[in-house]
C-alpha cells in the first residue's frame, strides 16, 4: 500500500517508466492502482528510433507487472521519509 | 479507489497493445476485467522488421489473458494515418523478462 500511496502524490509529474522489455516510456503520470498499473499521458517513447511501435500512442495504461523501473529526480524524493516509512512498513506488515 | 486507472476509458477505441513476447497488436477493445484480461475485435498485428516494412496480419476476434499483456495504448487515428508503415524498419520488441 506504501507505494500505492506514494504514486498517487506523483500524479501529475512527469516520468519515465522503464519496462522489463527494455522499452522506456515518457509521460505524465494520470493514475495508479492497487496493483501499481501506470496510466501516463502525452506518452513518448523514449528512444523512438529504436522503437517506433509506439509512435501513434500518446496515453496508454502499462500493466504494473511488466514496470522494471520508475526513475526519479533525487531533488524531489524526500529520502528520509521514505526510508521511515519503509521501515515502519516493514515492522507492521 | 480500488479500481484506479481502469481500461473503460479505452472500451470501443481502437488501442495498440504490446504483449510479453514483444508482439504488437492493433484492435478495437471490446472488454477488460481486473486482471486485465482483454477481449479484441478486428485485431491485426503489425510485425516490424529491419528488412521490410511492417507486415499486418489479420487475427479477428480474440481474449488476451492479462499476463501476457504489457501495454495497452491508446491509438490516436491521426498520427496512425500519417505513419508510412511500409517503409518503417524497426527491431522487433524485445520479450518481457522477469
Amino acid at each position: 500500500m506504501l507505494f500505492f500511496s506514494y504514486f498517487k502524490d506523483l500524479v501529475g509529474r512527469e516520468v519515465t517508466v522503464e519496462l522489463k522489455n527494455d522499452l522506456a516510456i515518457r509521460g505524465t503520470l494520470h493514475s495508479v492502482d492497487q496493483y501499481l498499473n501506470i496510466k501516463l499521458e502525452n506518452t513518448r517513447v523514449v528512444d523512438q528510433d529504436k522503437y517506433p511501435h509506439m509512435l501513434s500512442v500518446r496515453n496508454c495504461f502499462i500493466r504494473g507487472s511488466v514496470v522494471r523501473y520508475v526513475p526519479l529526480p533525487p531533488e524531489e524524493v524526500d529520502i528520509e521519509l521514505l526510508h521511515d516509512a519503509t521501515r515502519r512498513e516493514a515492522r507492521g506488515g | 479507489m480500488s479500481t484506479g486507472p481502469g481500461l473503460e476509458s479505452l472500451v470501443d477505441q481502437t488501442i495498440s497493445v504490446i504483449t510479453n513476447d514483444g508482439r504488437n497488436i492493433v484492435v478495437f477493445l471490446k472488454g477488460f476485467d481486473q486482471a486485465t484480461n482483454i477481449i479484441l475485435d478486428e485485431s491485426h498485428e503489425r510485425v516490424y522488421s529491419t528488412k521490410e516494412g511492417v507486415q499486418q496480419l489479420v487475427l479477428g476476434l480474440y481474449i488476451i489473458r492479462g499476463d501476457n499483456i504489457s501495454v495497452v495504448g491508446e491509438l490516436d487515428e491521426e498520427l496512425d494515418s500519417a505513419l508510412d508503415l511500409s517503409n518503417l524498419r524497426a527491431h522487433p520488441l524485445k520479450p518481457v523478462i522477469h
